[in-house]
């Protein structure tokens, strides 16, 4: 457990010593780290040791693209894929929105919002697919879309499990129609990982919506969520809007889907490595899907 | 939103208001107006020629929501025959804003499923503006799955401003009943053939909306969000939604060139309302020609086809192709 923080530091030197911008807000650069949601000031280096979780009240604040490989990769496991798959401006939306997207690329040192690879989670080699908010939002365009299609057939042709773990607040809208296409895209991909047997999970963290949830994120075989978590289609300010009602409280988090019947567990981020690495243990035999259907 | 009449459209109103008047008085036979009524009709003619050929986007979201435009259940009744509509998802409730069920197109069996907007407010009402609940997405692919299981081809038509965002709709897992159906409609070895009749509302349109052949009608839309809801997002700002409108490439012409769709329907001047029966004969005739080739696909090749169609759509800068990266700094050496 303690070590994460210097694992990833050893790993990414940049992005941990200069952490990304969403993540030095909610993370002061110093010795005590303010919890973003209920204000505590808790020591740094138990705040890390916990993986960003507040112990006092819990909130599992977001981590980065990297922070999560680190997570849940052995160590020096990881080995990126198409990390040459960078985004376009499809509907010209122009300099503005190229800007951000530097920025963002800056940020986040990714090319957009997902970081794609293979690993090795507690020794089963698997694909693992982690979206990261802090780029435009974690939104899917063609890159989100293109590079969680090219992981699962990735998967399907070297026979791996695949894991994702999404955080998007949906379509990125600047690249209109060609967002919404990635839906039908990455959906089609995650029938063939059925098809051919091999196992997809999922990890839902804070926020999975709209476009993103209605489709890769709800379709796992098994599918987590973090604690508190916002998931959903509509988002809450539209569904306010159209009912001219308050939304009652614990709407659209994770504990209402799992009581909704929409989420297999609620898992804390300490328990989410060994929970996989279980969920792998009973879906594959000695760590390799291959050996069970071939 | 809507409105019986667009700007666009008023001066050719007037004029064919004109036209009437003179026909009136034409027929007393007082004066013989005839030559003037002729080229009054031809000015009329050239009119409406050029205003709805130069509609723009935002005009043709007008269009597309004009509340004389004909609904599903309105192509259904003219475009098939022997239509028996089937009900509810076989677990919660029946959902009155998608309606589907077998009926023939040439005398053979398909299944159609489409959205349901409604024509007056009691109607609407009842079909929930075309905005449908988990329900309504789960009656549709219990009726694929049906359909699939006979090897009959499905037909849907799209006119929807989304999926409804609700309470209720999110507690019965809206997200997830989108989910499943495109899921579904990727691997169904049944032709599938799509067409937008009016407008193609981000999710809740594509949960019905994947297929072999996608159609638009001319003066259709179909977009990843609202203009009206881009515009707030973007710049705060809803009343943009003109703007917004014209970015998204929200049109049957923008997306044919973008290879999203595979044809556009035309429409008589003025659109669809105006002469529903063309599109209807038209409509019926193209959906008819598609099903008949790709019936005769094996089904595999056919979901292959498919599957290559959407794995297609996209458009990224690739740098390097199949590249294995070990991560900066992460140093296997
Ligand atoms: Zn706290």
């Amino acid at each position: 457990m303690s070590g994460f923080f210097d694992r990833l530091r050893s790993q990414r030197p940049k992005t941990t010593a200069q952490p990304g911008a969403n993540a030095s807000r909610e993370i002061p650069d110093n010795l005590w780290v303010k919890c973003s949601r209920c204000h505590t000031a808790v020591f740094r280096k138990v705040f890390e040791e916990q993986f960003k979780v507040c112990d006092k009240c819990g909130y599992h604040h977001k981590l980065t693209a990297w922070e999560r490989v680190s997570l849940l990769s052995d160590p020096d496991a990881f080995l990126e894929w198409d990390a040459g798959i960078t985004p376009a401006d499809p509907l010209q939306f122009g300099p503005d929105y190229q800007r951000k997207l530097e920025e963002d690329r800056q940020k986040t040192r990714l090319g957009d919002a997902v970081l794609s690879g293979r690993t090795l989670l507690a020794n089963h080699p698997v694909a693992l697919g982690v979206m990261d908010f802090a780029f435009r939002g974690g939104s899917m365009g063609s890159v989100v879309g293109e590079k969680i299609t090219m992981l699962m057939e990735r998967a399907l042709s070297e026979r791996l499990p695949t894991i994702v773990v999404t955080s998007s607040g949906g379509a990125r809208m600047q690249e209109g129609i060609y967002s919404l296409m990635q839906m039908a895209k990455t959906s089609a991909a995650r029938v063939r990982l059925q098809e051919a047997g091999l196992p997809y999970l999922v990890v839902l963290t804070d926020p999975t919506t709209a476009g993103v949830a209605a489709s890769f994120a709800a379709l796992g075989d098994v599918i987590l969520a973090e604690p508190d978590a916002i998931i959903g289609f509509s988002g809450a300010r539209v569904i306010e809007q159209t009912i001219r009602q308050k939304l009652p409280e614990g709407f659209q988090t994770s504990e209402f889907y799992l009581k909704h019947g929409f989420i297999d567990s609620v898992v804390p981020r300490k328990d989410l490595k060994s929970s996989l690495a279980r969920l792998l243990g009973f879906l594959t035999r000695s760590g390799s899907v291959a050996s069970v259907t071939e | 939103m809507t409105q019986r009449v667009l700007e666009v459209e008023s001066p050719l109103l007037e004029l064919e208001e004109k036209i009437n008047e003179l026909k009136i008085v034409n027929q007393t036979g007082k004066i013989d107006l005839s030559r003037e009524i002729e080229a009054l009709e031809r000015k009329a003619s050239q009119l409406k020629k050029s205003i709805y050929e130069n509609l723009t986007p935002w005009e043709k979201v007008r269009l597309a929501r004009h509340p004389e435009r004909p609904t599903t259940l309105e192509y259904v009744n003219a475009m098939f025959t022997d239509f028996f509509e089937l009900h509810g998802d076989r677990h919660y409730a029946d959902d009155a804003a998608i309606v589907g069920g077998f009926a023939r197109l040439d005398g053979q069996p398909v299944m159609v499923i489409g959205h349901q907007k409604g024509k007056e407010t009691r109607e609407n009402l009842f079909r929930n503006f075309g905005m449908p609940n988990p329900e309504g997405f789960r009656k549709a692919g219990r009726l694929m799955k049906l359909a699939a299981s006979f090897h009959v081809p499905i037909v849907t038509f799209i006119d929807t401003p989304g999926a409804y965002p609700g309470i209720e709709a999110e507690e019965r897992g809206q997200y997830e009943a989108i989910a499943q159906n495109i899921a579904l409609m990727s691997s169904l070895p049944v032709p599938i053939i799509v067409t937008v009749i009016g407008e193609g509302g981000s999710g809740g349109a594509l949960a019905i909306g994947m297929g072999d052949r996608v159609l638009m009608l001319e003066h259709s839309v179909y977009s990843v969000i609202s203009p009206e809801g881009c515009a707030s997002i973007l710049w705060r700002d809803a009343t943009r939604a003109e703007e917004a409108a014209r970015a998204l490439r929200i049109t049957a012409q923008d997306l044919h060139r973008r290879g999203i769709i595979d044809a556009i329907v035309s429409e008589p001047p003025g659109g669809v309302h105006r002469a529903p029966h063309v599109v209807f004969g038209k409509l019926a005739n193209i959906i008819a020609e598609s099903i008949e080739e790709l019936a005769a696909l094996p089904s595999a090749l056919l979901v292959e086809r498919r599957y290559q169609k959407y794995r297609a759509m996209g458009e990224f800068v690739c740098a390097v192709e199949n590249e294995e990266r070990v991560p900066v700094a992460a140093g296997v050496g």
